[in-house]
């Protein structure tokens, strides 16, 4: 079993692991959000309130799960990579920083189309609002440090402090709706009380943020693999798997 | 663990732990000014700016909307439970608008301490249901209640120290 952990700091047996785990986790997550989007836009029941527009919960909650879930891994594998010096704990903090960051797009534009009808604006400078636009800013200043800094083992340490100085801030959005009086509403699912959504809406909600969570992994080992092989390019096995 | 290691697990765990300090720190002493909108009651007790645009938030009371005849000014009244504001409005209210529902108001509080709204947002709340649920639930006068705790000031800090931050925990 350690071995076997062990085994996946080695730069090639990761590149070959995680090409075998990137088919599979897509393949199960095409499969969850296709059951999630048909339960969601199809089966589940208009809202009492809202009608229709609701239905963009589908998207919208799973993104900024996904969203939040991914900083506090890339702030894990920072640290791993900070402590350990782990070349595949560096790529896939790195690959998490650009995933993440467009999981925080989708939430954050998503939110703003619901917004619009629902509230009538687009955006308010709210705390939550705001403190997943700061998120959305930590993953791009991620991105621009890593850029900033040309020896990549010093970018990936220095980017590392960052990602952790910046996981503050995830306690901050989720309980943002309750420090504060926000225009976002508060948790609906993600609280210790019952769920305050119908059991026929929270099915495809749960099964599309299960996809959601798949395809962030599938899509974090396919960004980390290309930057694995960038990264080692004048290696030995680099040269094999390109020829191959 | 390597001794180097370790050194650099306690900088790690120096980095968060410190910036989690800091920032708390720094959020209690600006929990004031983080304010979204303030309450009928703090409009009443006289804590709201009367130079400068702010926004009020609370639930429209029933039976005060008051609209006039062809034109789309509209005013009525926002409470906290305990206070109300009158709010008057020229303008195209959003889709959520109605009585007993959450608001938020931005405008300037005449000398009349009546507000006067360049723009009027409807704030929703976490329960989904299907119409027919919300029949049932309305029948049996179970139906959630907006939450009136969401408008009053400092509502969801006041019952903070039992329930951990959560304050929809039974």
């Amino acid at each position: 079993m350690f071995r076997y952990l062990h085994e996946w700091g080695s730069p090639p047996v990761f590149y070959a692991r995680a090409g075998r785990w990137q088919r599979g986790l897509w393949a199960l997550s095409a499969l969850l959000m296709l059951a999630g989007l048909w339960g969601g836009l199809v089966l589940a029941p208009v809202d009492y309130e809202q009608g229709e527009v609701y239905r963009i919960i589908y998207i919208h909650v799973p993104a900024a799960w996904v969203a939040m879930f991914a900083y506090v891994v890339m702030a894990t594998t920072g640290a791993i990579g900070l402590i350990w010096r782990l070349k595949v704990a560096e790529v896939i903090t790195s690959a998490g920083a650009r995933v993440g960051a467009s999981f925080t797009l989708l939430a954050l534009a998503t939110g703003a189309i619901w917004g619009q009808p629902t509230w009538g604006t687009w955006w308010v400078w709210d705390a939550r609002l705001t403190s997943v636009l700061v998120l959305l800013f930590l993953y791009l200043g991620f991105i621009a440090l890593e850029n900033a800094i040309e020896d990549r083992r010093s970018a990936a340490r220095a980017c590392a402090i960052l990602a952790l100085v910046g996981v503050v801030n995830i306690p901050i959005i989720h309980f943002s709706v309750y420090w504060w009086n926000t225009l976002h509403q508060g948790p609906t699912v993600a609280r210790l009380s019952a769920p305050a959504i119908h059991i026929s809406m929270l099915v495809p909600l749960l099964l599309m943020a299960l996809g959601s969570m798949l395809f962030y992994a599938g899509a974090l080992l396919s960004w980390a693999r290309a930057l694995m092989l960038e990264r080692e390019r004048s290696s030995r096995w680099a040269a094999r798997e390109v020829n191959t | 663990m390597h001794p180097q290691r370790k050194r650099r697990l306690y900088g790690v765990l120096f980095i968060v732990i410190g910036v989690s300090i800091a920032t708390a720190l720094t959020m209690t002493a600006f929990r004031e000014n983080l304010l979204f909108f303030f309450s009928p009651s703090q409009i009443v007790a006289g804590e709201a700016p009367l130079e400068r645009n702010f926004r009020v938030g609370g639930l429209v009371v029933e039976g005060s909307v008051r609209r006039e005849q062809d034109s789309t000014e509209v005013s009525f009244e926002l409470t906290d439970g305990a206070h109300e504001v009158r709010v008057f409005y020229d303008g195209i209210l959003p889709d959520l608008f109605r009585e007993g529902q959450g608001i938020v108001a931005v405008g300037r509080l005449g000398e009349d301490q009546v507000l006067r709204a360049s723009q009027v947002l409807a704030k929703h709340d976490e329960n989904y249901m299907p119409p027919e649920v919300a029949e049932a639930l309305k029948a049996a006068g179970k139906m959630p209640q907006h939450e009136m705790k969401r408008y009053q000031k400092d509502g969801y800090t006041r019952d903070k120290g039992d329930n951990k931050g959560y304050p929809d925990r039974q």
